[in-house]
């Protein structure tokens, strides 16, 4: 019988391309105090344990650990790092709140993707440095590759992944909090310059700042807490074979693996008919796609088809990224997965405002670390 | 508390620079501990994966680069990461995968190759300070481990020669350890009189840079007892980060590391931790260091570790062996590969099987840690045989 922990609080910025007035302890500081507000949580005194998730050379400060504590109330308490995306850290608090060695765990993450001068350059130092990095691409371009593995494994077409672009950047201009919302149609998608061939500028989700602090408990604890807990029903991860060992028709192994995790934990036998919404990781257009078929909520090759019939739309039958997703509030780095958990929280509460679905009990957020790596996790979240 | 053991342990040899890759450091360690307990890659569940920072390597995202060679493909992976501590704090992360539920088998894997870092690994070091406030100072790691141990010197009277005889120790010590990198034969004198790095640190305070790989698995207790006659429990588990801001603390005493410690002892039941932990196994990438953090263990009173060293009581046949392996003085300091070397010297420990390094008196209790950060982090485990 797996342990039973809640989502009690979360907090966020707003998401924006840039944020030259706000340093990331600043971002931080923001989204904890809003978090630990929303769970009516005193930092100092009744969080055991937290957690961050980043990478050095992202936030350009080796051993990114040491400045993580102050601005989150975690200084001489247990903090450490996970080199890995938001859901991964919730991954660990649920790991320490189910061992029993702790009630209550926050999990921050971040991105100040706008210090980065050569984002190029950054990916290019995640590339294996003896047989790929010497070959001088733009990691980027792994995404392309994978891209017309996809579609031709898949049968999806390229205006099939237009539709996407174009729903989630509408689906934005609802979220205030996203940094990329425009009104766009498939066509304008398909006519936008060219990216990483098969993908135009508008089908890659561009870098933004802002970071998230999502608070986690036990079953007991949650329960006397003011607030609305979401449960977390069930959660996986996975590092699946990378498309530079040269592997599968790009079928995001990783995202298999992971849902398999998390269905089993849920006990989620047919996840198309008992799960009412989803947030995937879209930080290219066809990622949506390829992952929703991961997922197992739609089946292979049929997501494409889906997406152009609006069966993914805010007011279909299985709404996805109504957030807006990477495409619309931006790529957050290792918070990219914490946007959609934040999203998925807010869906269940029912305190999405504008964006809020009719039918939003049971959510699943899923990430992906992005190119060139295979890794990704998956949460499933609901009312009880 | 679902219980849950340690039930092989595999390193390699630490050295200068190694021609193996990354990846492959951490195959050859991640399957010498899989042997060690005749399990195989499937019998496993989850990994922790464990190492130090990327500019090392200059890989980003080091763990997805290191993943294949430590069994994660395909698999759940998480990369626990503390600076210096992320050695120790490895086997905590791995306690929460097992203790949890999730798994019944992890693979903990701690693999470090400074050697790439040209031309030295110190000049990774200059990137771990503050972008604003510090870095325009180009402050290095030896520069701030002087003023700690000149603090630590002058708060409680402690002379150079007391503080030397841990290198003295340590690196006769792992004169005796396969995997060693530098252990010698040396004296107090050939510690004060070696080269002057910041003063008051000299060359043989110093734990060398290395490359190697260490790895553990740990099971859930039906798993271990299926697997052997002697699992190493794990007790007790700690991890403490104070702040930032090291400027503004007392370097004399580490008590983040008396934090780490005090929640692993409340979890073991250790209440008078001088008589109940039987070997001991602190991080000791500075000669100092090992002092400081036995007072921050509370395994001596403050600014008494130097005697009970003169005294002989941490010899590996005192009363308290310190450091039996020969630490990272003695074997080397591939930096979250050396932590988890602690661990897997207390497992042999434990067990009876440390060979010549072996301490005297069936030891039941150990306890390994390590520190990080910006002497900033304590991460701690108790482990006991039955």
């Amino acid at each position: 019988m797996p342990a039973r922990v809640a989502i009690v609080g979360v907090g966020h910025t707003a998401f924006r391309a840039t944020s030259p007035g706000l340093s990331y302890k600043e971002l931080m500081f923001e989204a904890a105090t809003r978090a630990y507000a929303d769970a009516g949580l005193d930092a100092r005194s009744e969080i055991d344990s937290f957690l961050t998730c980043s990478e050095d050379l992202a936030e350009g400060t080796s051993i990114f650990d040491e400045y993580v504590p102050d601005q989150i109330g975690g200084a001489e308490r247990p903090v450490y790092t996970v080199g890995g995306d938001t859901i991964q850290g919730l991954a660990t608090a649920y790991m320490q709140i189910a061992s029993g060695i702790v009630d209550v765990v926050a999990v921050e993450a971040h991105s100040k993707a706008s210090n980065v001068v050569t984002p190029g350059e950054l990916h290019a130092f995640a590339l294996d440095p003896i047989f790929v990095r010497p070959l001088g691409f733009n990691a980027h371009a792994m995404a392309g590759l994978e891209a017309s593995m996809y579609l031709g494994a898949s049968g999806t077409t390229r205006e099939q992944c237009a539709h996407v672009a174009a729903k989630n950047r509408g689906n934005a201009l609802a979220n205030p909090s996203a940094a990329y919302a425009a009104a766009v149609d498939p066509e304008d998608v398909l006519a936008s310059p060219p990216a990483f061939a098969p993908l135009s500028e508008l089908e890659v989700s561009a870098p933004a700042d802002g970071a998230v602090v999502i608070v986690l408990a036990s079953g007991e604890r949650a329960k006397k807490l003011a607030g609305q807990p979401v449960w977390v029903r069930g959660i996986g991860w996975a590092t699946g074979t990378g498309l530079t060992a040269g592997v599968d028709g790009g079928s995001a192994d990783y995202a298999k693996a992971a849902a398999e995790m998390a269905y089993h934990m849920a006990g989620i036998r047919n996840p198309p008919r008992e799960i009412d919404f989803a947030e995937v990781d879209d930080s290219y257009s066809f990622k949506e796609l390829q992952h929703l078929e991961a997922l197992g909520l739609f089946g292979h090759g049929r997501a494409g088809a889906a997406a152009a019939e609006g069966a993914t739309a805010r007011d279909g039958e299985l709404p996805v990224n109504a957030s807006g997703g990477c495409l619309g509030v931006g790529q957050l780095f290792e918070a990219s997965g914490g946007q959609k958990v934040a999203e998925v929280v807010a869906q269940v509460r029912g305190q999405a405002g504008p964006r809020q679905l009719k039918k939003a009990k049971i959510g699943v957020a899923q990430s992906w670390r992005g190119v060139p790596t295979a890794t990704g996790a998956v949460v499933v979240l609901s009312h009880d | 508390m679902r219980k849950v053991a340690v039930v092989g342990a595999g390193l390699t040899r630490f050295m200068r620079r190694a021609q193996e890759t990354g990846p492959e450091l951490a195959w050859l360690a991640a399957s010498r501990a899989l042997e060690s307990c005749e399990l195989n890659l499937k019998d496993v569940d989850s990994v922790a994966l464990g190492s130090a920072p990327d500019a090392f390597d200059g890989v980003h995202m080091k763990g997805e680069y290191l993943s294949a060679g430590a069994g994660g493909w395909g698999r759940p992976v998480i990369r626990p990461y503390a600076g210096g501590g992320t050695g120790v704090l490895m086997p905590v992360h791995a306690w929460f995968n097992v203790a949890s539920g999730l798994s019944d088998v992890c693979l903990v894997v701690a693999e470090e190759k400074m050697s790439t870092c040209h031309p030295h690994p110190q000049g990774a070091f200059l990137t771990i300070f503050d972008n604003i406030l510090e870095r325009p100072l180009e402050p290095n790691l030896i520069w701030i481990f002087a003023l700690e141990m000149r603090r630590y010197m002058e708060t409680y009277g402690i002379a150079k020669e007391e503080i030397a005889l841990v290198s003295v120790k340590n690196k006769r010590n792992g004169l005796d350890h396969p995997s060693t990198h530098v252990a010698e034969e040396i004296t107090v004198e050939d510690v004060l009189e070696s080269e002057v790095m910041v003063s008051p640190v000299n060359r043989l305070d110093i734990s060398p840079v290395s490359d190697g790989a260490a790895a553990i698995v740990i099971a859930a207790e039906d798993v271990a007892q299926r697997l052997t006659d002697k699992p190493v429990w794990i007790d007790g588990v700690g991890w403490n980060l104070d702040t930032a801001y090291w400027t503004n603390r007392d370097l004399a005493y580490p008590s983040y590391v008396e934090r780490a410690a005090r929640m692993a002892y409340k979890m073991a039941g250790i209440t008078e931790p001088r008589k109940q932990i039987n070997v001991v196994e602190p991080y000791d990438p500075f000669s100092y260091k090992e002092l400081h953090h036995l007072e921050g263990l509370l395994l001596a009173d403050k600014g008494q570790a130097p005697k009970i060293t003169a005294d002989g009581v941490t010899q590996r046949n005192g009363d308290m062996p310190v450091c039996p392996s020969g630490g990272l003085l003695g074997v080397g300091n591939p930096i979250a590969a050396a932590g988890l070397m602690k661990v897997c010297e207390i497992f042999w420990q434990l067990r009876g099987e440390a060979g010549r390094r072996q301490v005297p008196g069936q030891p039941k209790v150990g306890l390994a840690q390590a520190w990080g950060d910006l002497m900033q982090v304590g991460t701690v485990v108790v482990m006991r045989v039955d």
